[in-house]
C-alpha cells in the first residue's frame, strides 16, 4: 500500500505546484507577461493567512481569515498592476521577467521582516487529521488540497472559455489594439487578471501551509512550478495542473526508487526532454508565426 | 556635438569614432594602471573583484545585449570555467597560462553544445530552460563528487606565471594588473566581434529573427556561436573567481548568482560594454556599500551594527525595479542622455529618447 500513499502525497504536492503554475498561466494568457514572483505571491498569501489566524499574531478564526487573506492578495495583485506593471506595457518580455524576479527578492525580504525567517506552521483545523480507508491512511489536508485544486481548475477553465470577462481577457492578450476597438477596457482587464493571479496564489499558499510549516524562502518552489507549467504547456490551464501533478508524482517516486542525488534533478531532466522534443508542452496551444 | 566627416566606408566600423574618444579611453586605461598607487590594499581587492565581475558581465552581455537571448543560467558556465581551470592545474599539472584559456575553451564548448537544443526556444521558454540549467549545475557538481569534491569544495592554487606568483593577499597589485590585462583583452575581443560580420548577425537576430533569416543569416548556427563565445568569456571569469575566492564548492555557483549576473547586465544597460562595467560595479560594490552604511547607521543610532538578513538582495531588487521602471536603458542609458544634454546644450529635448508606443499582439490563436 506504500505506492498508494506515495501517489496521494505526490498528488497533493503536485496540486500545489499546479495551482502556482496556474497563476503563471493566467497572467501569461492575459498579458503575455511571465510573473517570476508567483511563488513569492504564494508565500505572501500563506503568511497573510497565518498572520491572521495564528494565536501569536491576530488570532482570528481560520474560516474568517481564509477569505480575508484571499481578498488581501487580490487587492495586492490589482494594486501591483496599477502601480508597477502598467508602466511596462509595450516593453519586452524579458524586462517584465527581470522586474518580477526583483519583486520576488523584495517580497521575500518584507515577509522575513514581518514574520521572521524561522519556519512557522499554520494553525489550521484540517492539519493532522486522517481518514482511514482499509489499510491506507490518507491525510485530511492532502484530500483537501486535491479537492480544492480540482474545483479551482474546472472553475477557471470554464471562466476563461465561457464567460464574457474570460473571453475579453484572452482577446486583450491576442491583440491589444483590436480589443480596445471592440470596447474592452484592456487596462482594467489586465489589473483584474493580476488580482485573480494573486487570489489563486493565496489559495495555493494556504493549502501549502496547511500541509506543513512555511518560511519566507518557500517562494523558490515557484521554480518547480515553472517546470510544471512548461511541461504541461504554457498557456493552458489544464496543462498547468497536469504538469504540476506530473512533477509532484515524479518527486516521491524518484526519491524512493532512484539514488539520492539523482532524484531531485528528475523534474528538471523531464523539463529538458519536454523542451527539446515538444517545446510548447504536452497540451500545446495553437501558434502561428507572423513577421 | 562633434560631426565626424567620414571619408571611407571603413570609418563606420572604426574602433573609435574619433580621435578625442580614443584619447579619453587611453586616459581611462592610464587611470586604471595608476590605481594601485592610490588605493589601499582592501580597496584594490574590491577593484579586482569588480574587474572579474565585468568580465562575467561582458560574457553575458554578448548573449543578452548583443544577440537578445536571455540566459538565467550563466552561473553554470562560471562553474565549468572555474572547475576546469583548477582541475587542469591540479590533475594534469598544466600551468595557469595554459589552463586558463583551456578553461575558457571548455566552457565555450559546453555552451555551444547546450545551445543546440536551447536555441530552438524563444523568450520565456529560453529563460526557463536556462533557469533549469542553473539549478541542475548545483546538483551536478555534487553528483560529480570524485571530480569536483562536491560539498567539501576545492582549493584554488596561487596563479603562477613564469615563476611569478599572484595572490590576493600576498601581492594584490600584481593580481590586479594581471586581471586588468585580461579585462582589456576581453574588451578588445568583444569590440572586434561587434565590428565583424558575426557581430552584425548577432544584432540582426536580436532585432528580428525572421528578418535576419531573410537576410541570409543562419539563425541556429549564429545563436550557437553566440552562446559558445558568451559561455567562453564567462568561463574565463569563472576561472578568475576561483583564484580570487581561493575556495569554492557547489554553493558558490547557485541560482542566485545566475540571476544576479542577469540583473547586473540589465542595470548597467543592455547592449553596451560600458553597461557591463557599470552593472559589475553595482553588483560588486553594493554589499560593501550596504555594510558601510549599516555601520554608519548603527553608530548614529547609538546601538551596535544591525544585521537584517536578506537586506542585500532586497536593496538590489529595489534598485533594479526602479531602473526598469524609470530608466530601462540602464546606467549607460542615463549617462548617454546626460552627455547628449551637454553636447547639444540648449537644444536637448526630453522626447528625443521617447519610446514608440507599441501594442501587444501574440502568435497564439486561442
Amino acid at each position: 500500500m506504500d505506492v498508494l500513499q506515495l501517489l496521494v502525497s505526490g498528488l497533493a504536492n503536485g496540486c500545489v505546484y499546479g495551482l502556482v503554475a496556474m497563476g503563471f498561466v493566467l497572467i501569461y494568457k492575459a498579458t503575455e507577461a511571465v510573473n517570476f514572483a508567483q511563488g513569492d505571491f504564494m508565500m505572501l498569501g500563506a503568511f497573510i493567512c497565518l498572520g491572521l489566524t495564528n494565536p501569536q499574531f491576530m488570532g482570528l478564526p481560520f474560516w474568517v481569515s481564509v477569505p480575508v487573506a484571499i481578498a488581501i492578495m487580490g487587492v495586492f495583485g490589482y494594486a501591483l498592476d496599477l502601480v508597477v506593471l502598467r508602466r511596462m506595457s509595450g516593453q519586452s518580455q524579458i524586462a517584465v521577467i527581470i522586474l518580477t524576479i526583483a519583486l520576488g527578492f523584495v517580497l521575500r525580504f518584507v515577509a522575513g521582516l514581518i514574520w521572521g525567517h524561522e519556519p512557522i506552521s499554520l494553525a489550521s483545523p484540517i492539519a493532522g487529521k486522517d481518514i482511514r480507508l482499509g489499510g491506507v491512511v490518507l491525510g485530511m489536508d492532502e484530500i483537501m488540497v486535491i479537492g480544492v485544486t480540482l474545483a479551482m481548475t474546472i472553475a477557471l477553465y470554464f471562466y476563461f472559455n465561457r464567460t464574457k470577462l474570460g473571453v475579453a481577457m484572452q482577446a486583450s492578450s491576442q491583440n491589444q489594439l483590436a480589443a480596445y476597438y471592440m470596447g474592452i477596457p484592456v487596462k482594467r482587464i489586465q489589473s483584474l487578471i493580476w488580482a485573480l493571479a494573486g487570489m489563486v496564489a493565496a489559495v495555493a499558499g494556504i493549502l501549502f501551509a496547511s500541509k506543513g510549516s512555511i518560511d519566507p524562502s518557500i517562494g523558490l518552489l515557484g521554480i518547480k512550478s515553472f517546470a510544471a507549467a512548461v511541461i504541461g504547456g504554457f498557456g493552458s490551464l489544464p496543462g498547468a495542473l497536469l504538469g504540476g501533478v506530473i512533477v509532484g508524482l515524479i518527486e516521491p517516486f524518484a526519491s524512493r526508487y532512484i539514488a539520492a542525488g539523482y532524484a531531485q534533478i528528475m523534474p528538471y531532466l523531464l523539463l529538458f526532454v519536454i523542451l527539446i522534443f515538444r517545446p510548447h508542452g504536452i497540451l500545446a496551444q495553437v501558434h502561428q508565426k507572423k513577421v | 556635438m562633434r560631426t565626424v566627416f567620414k571619408t571611407s566606408y571603413d570609418a563606420d566600423i572604426d574602433l573609435f569614432k574619433h580621435g578625442a574618444q580614443r584619447n579619453w579611453y587611453i586616459l581611462l586605461l592610464v587611470a586604471a594602471l595608476l590605481l594601485p598607487f592610490v588605493l589601499s590594499e582592501f580597496a584594490l581587492g574590491e577593484m579586482t573583484n569588480l574587474l572579474i565581475w565585468s568580465i562575467a558581465c561582458m560574457g553575458l552581455m554578448l548573449l543578452v545585449g548583443q544577440t537578445g537571448q536571455p540566459s538565467l543560467g550563466h552561473a553554470a558556465f562560471l562553474a565549468v570555467g572555474c572547475y576546469a581551470n583548477v582541475l587542469l592545474q591540479e590533475r594534469l599539472g598544466l600551468p595557469f597560462i595554459l589552463s586558463f584559456p583551456l578553461a575558457g575553451l571548455i566552457a565555450g564548448v559546453a555552451g555551444a553544445l547546450i545551445a543546440r537544443p536551447m536555441t530552438r526556444l524563444h523568450g520565456v521558454y529560453l529563460a526557463i530552460g536556462t533557469l533549469a540549467l542553473a539549478i541542475l549545475t548545483d546538483d551536478l557538481i555534487v553528483l560529480a563528487t570524485p571530480l569536483t569534491n562536491g560539498v567539501m569544495g576545492l582549493f584554488a592554487p596561487d596563479i603562477q606565471i613564469f615563476g611569478y606568483g599572484f595572490n590576493r593577499y600576498g601581492n594584490p597589485i600584481r593580481l590586479y594588473l594581471l586581471i586588468l590585462a585580461i579585462t582589456v583583452a576581453v574588451v578588445l575581443v568583444y569590440r572586434n566581434i561587434q565590428r565583424s560580420p558575426l557581430g552584425r548577425s548577432f544584432a540582426a537576430i536580436r532585432d528580428s529573427e525572421i528578418s535576419a533569416q531573410a537576410m541570409g543569416v543562419n539563425v541556429a548556427r549564429t545563436k550557437a556561436i553566440a552562446f559558445g563565445i558568451s559561455a567562453g568569456i564567462t568561463g574565463l571569469a569563472g576561472a578568475l573567481i576561483g583564484h580570487y575566492a581561493g575556495i569554492f564548492n557547489n554553493e558558490t555557483f547557485n541560482v542566485i548568482l545566475s540571476i544576479q549576473l542577469l540583473l547586473a547586465v540589465v542595470i548597467g544597460g543592455l547592449g553596451t560594454i560600458h553597461g557591463a562595467f557599470f552593472g559589475a560595479a553595482v553588483v560588486a560594490l553594493l554589499p560593501q556599500a550596504i555594510a558601510i552604511s549599516r555601520d554608519l547607521l548603527g553608530k548614529v543610532m547609538g546601538g551596535g551594527t544591525i544585521a537584517i538578513p536578506g537586506l542585500e538582495a532586497a536593496v538590489f531588487g529595489a534598485i533594479l525595479i526602479a531602473f526598469i521602471l524609470f530608466e530601462p536603458q540602464g546606467i549607460y542609458g542615463r549617462w548617454f542622455k546626460i552627455r547628449t544634454f551637454f553636447e547639444l546644450f540648449p537644444f536637448y529635448r526630453r522626447d528625443m529618447f521617447r519610446r514608440q508606443k507599441s501594442y501587444l499582439k501574440t502568435e497564439r490563436m486561442r
